[in-house]
């Protein structure tokens, strides 16, 4: 007996913001779950566990929020379960929930993500003093910026290729009404121009501090095929971990990275990445990890990735990979969420829900994030038809 | 569906009805609580080791008696093999810049920090994997990936047990460390245990 077939038929998101002081952590999180319900025609009656997922507690200081939490989202006398994989949660989330799913131990879960950035402080929660290292306070801009400098040297990328990309995601993002940052009047010459913050990466290149949640109803086959609405199906979940630290590890490609999308390709039965993907959200909270994934996740060949920015062919328009039609990390990035809105966004362009960000047709779509020091990783592949 | 994506939810629409007593106060919206939070750090015994050699100005690194491969700062573990480490190597305190980031922006609370800055993965001569450091006694845009470096240490009277003796690592003037990609742009993927 195989696993059994799961499908998503509900994705909720609040408007994503710098500051929602118009609520409370637990206000905005039944925000998306409300919308998550609602678009799958349920109640809290009808859901059997929340999965829930954030980035650590030090970020909003408030201790192990998914027990003062459990009541807002309708937890009481359920399981309720807390993920941790730093930024990569919201991904790893989905894949707990989805395997609660395929494994027969609930019919219905409900799984959300989320962060409170103006009620954090995460630059200082990054940066906690240890005796053994030296404190460079740097932030996460200052751990992934000499990688992306080995990317530049190694391949020889023109300068502007991260530009590019943040000038597609900022474009792409005013198609999404849940973005953050609608910048109608950005131009391409003012990403370029904009400082440069931890060079090589500029400020217009960074993702922005939000405020946000995202949540999604997974259900058995039996309940997915009975949905009078779209459905998404599950067509493979995988999950990889390493240390950020070991002799000849590859920085700009961890084996984990590589090893967890060979698992989620091989379970869907896709051989030719480009050709079978419609459509992929990926985890880019800096541009030039666009073309450093399109690398990894086998989309292009080793060194070629940035040639695909360059080309088109990751944009909506025109492009036949389109990557982060949402507008993706660098548009909107409520830490938590960040990973399962990269998972529902997947799950919404082969609904063809996606509204004006819509891939035409889009069939089956990737999910992606990632955490910690490139270590941990989650992906999804979603269907619109059955596995 | 809702056909506006931004309208409330129905389970939370209408307005939340309050005592007369407060109608019309200004709502608070948050309040700042700090916290404090200090911390007993217990090294271990090859963190300890590190540590303490630190304060005679040597650094320590640790030895995987499977892979050959030698950590610094050592955790007493091999991340690859998973076995604990095979024995104490004494680094020299030159290597050379693997990457580097150029810091542009005020950094807060660090104010001795001054922008633009350069940080760096180190790697030590002997050593297998690299760790953080600052560049110092350079202009950061003379910074370059292979560029040879050795530590600039705390004067005597100020070591303690601890990796800050180290104040930044500064250039020796010797030819660039070649940086061979071509292995890292194929997809080889490190042994496995």
């Amino acid at each position: 007996m195989g696993s059994e077939r799961t499908a998503v038929i509900g994705v909720g998101q609040t408007k994503y913001a710098a500051a929602r002081r118009d609520v409370s952590i637990a206000g905005l999180l039944r925000e998306a779950a409300y919308r998550a319900l609602e678009m799958a025609q349920l109640t809290w009656k009808d859901v059997d566990a929340v999965i829930i997922g954030k980035a650590p507690d030090f970020f909003e200081g408030v201790m192990m929020p998914e027990v003062y939490l459990a009541e807002a989202l309708g937890a009481v006398g359920k399981p309720i379960m807390r993920v941790h994989t730093a930024g990569s949660v919201g991904g790893s989330t989905a894949c707990v929930a989805a395997s609660m799913v395929q494994s027969r131990v609930h019919r219905c879960v409900l799984t959300i993500g989320w962060e409170k950035q103006s009620e954090s402080n995460a630059m200082w929660a990054l940066s906690l003093p240890q005796p053994f290292a030296t404190s460079v306070n740097a932030g996460a801009g200052g751990y992934f910026s000499p990688i992306i400098r080995r990317y530049m040297m190694m391949t020889g990328a023109p300068e502007l290729i991260g530009c590019m990309v943040a000038y597609k995601d900022r474009r792409q993002a005013l198609l999404n009404p849940y973005a953050h940052l609608h910048q109608r009047e950005l131009t391409f010459e003012q990403v370029v121009d904009s400082p440069m913050l931890w060079d090589p990466i500029r400020y217009s290149e960074t993702c922005p501090s939000s405020d946000g949640a995202c949540a999604m109803v997974l259900v058995d086959e039996a309940s997915g095929e009975a949905h009078d609405g779209p459905v998404a199906w599950v067509h493979g979940t995988a999950m990889r971990s390493e240390s950020n630290s070991y002799g000849g590890r590859n920085m700009v490609s961890p084996a984990a990275s590589e090893q967890c999308a060979d698992d989620v390709f091989a379970q869907a039965g896709i051989v030719d990445r480009r050709a079978g993907i419609d459509a992929v959200e990926m985890y880019v909270p800096f541009s030039w990890y666009e073309p450093m994934w399109l690398e990894s996740l086998g989309f292009a060949s080793v060194g070629e990735g940035w040639r695909m920015v360059e080309s088109g062919a990751t944009a909506l328009d025109g492009g036949d990979l389109p990557v982060n039609c949402s507008g993706g990390v660098l548009s909107s990035n409520p830490i938590g969420a960040s990973g399962m809105i990269r998972f529902a966004e997947a799950a919404l362009q082969v609904m063809g829900a996606a509204g004006e960000r819509q891939v035409d047709g889009a069939r089956r779509a990737l999910g992606h994030a990632y955490g910690g020091g490139a270590q941990y990783f989650a992906m999804w592949i979603v269907g619109s038809g059955k596995p | 569906m809702a056909d506006d994506p931004l309208a409330p939810p129905a389970a939370l629409a209408g307005d939340v009805t309050v005592p007369e007593a407060v109608a019309g106060a200004e709502p608070v919206q948050s309040v700042c609580t700090p916290i404090r939070l200090s911390y007993t750090y217990t090294p271990g015994r090859a963190l300890s080791r590190y540590l303490r050699a630190m304060a005679d100005r040597r650094i320590l690194g640790e030895r995987c008696g499977e892979t050959g491969q030698v950590f610094v700062p050592p955790r007493g573990v091999s991340p690859l093999a998973g076995t604990t480490t095979a024995g104490v190597v004494e680094l020299a305190d030159t290597g050379y810049v693997d990457s580097f980031n150029i810091t542009r922006v005020p950094i807060e609370r660090r104010p001795d920090l001054k922008p633009p800055y350069c940080s760096a993965w180190i790697v030590l001569d002997g050593a297998s994997v690299g760790f953080m450091g600052l560049v110092i006694n350079i202009a950061p845009e003379e910074v370059r990936i292979g560029m040879r470096v050795r530590a600039v240490w705390k004067p005597d009277d100020e070591l303690e047990t601890s990796a800050a003796n180290i104040l930044g690592w500064e250039p020796t003037g010797e030819p660039d460390e070649v940086i061979d990609d071509y292995e890292r742009l194929g997809r080889a993927q490190p042994a496995q245990p």
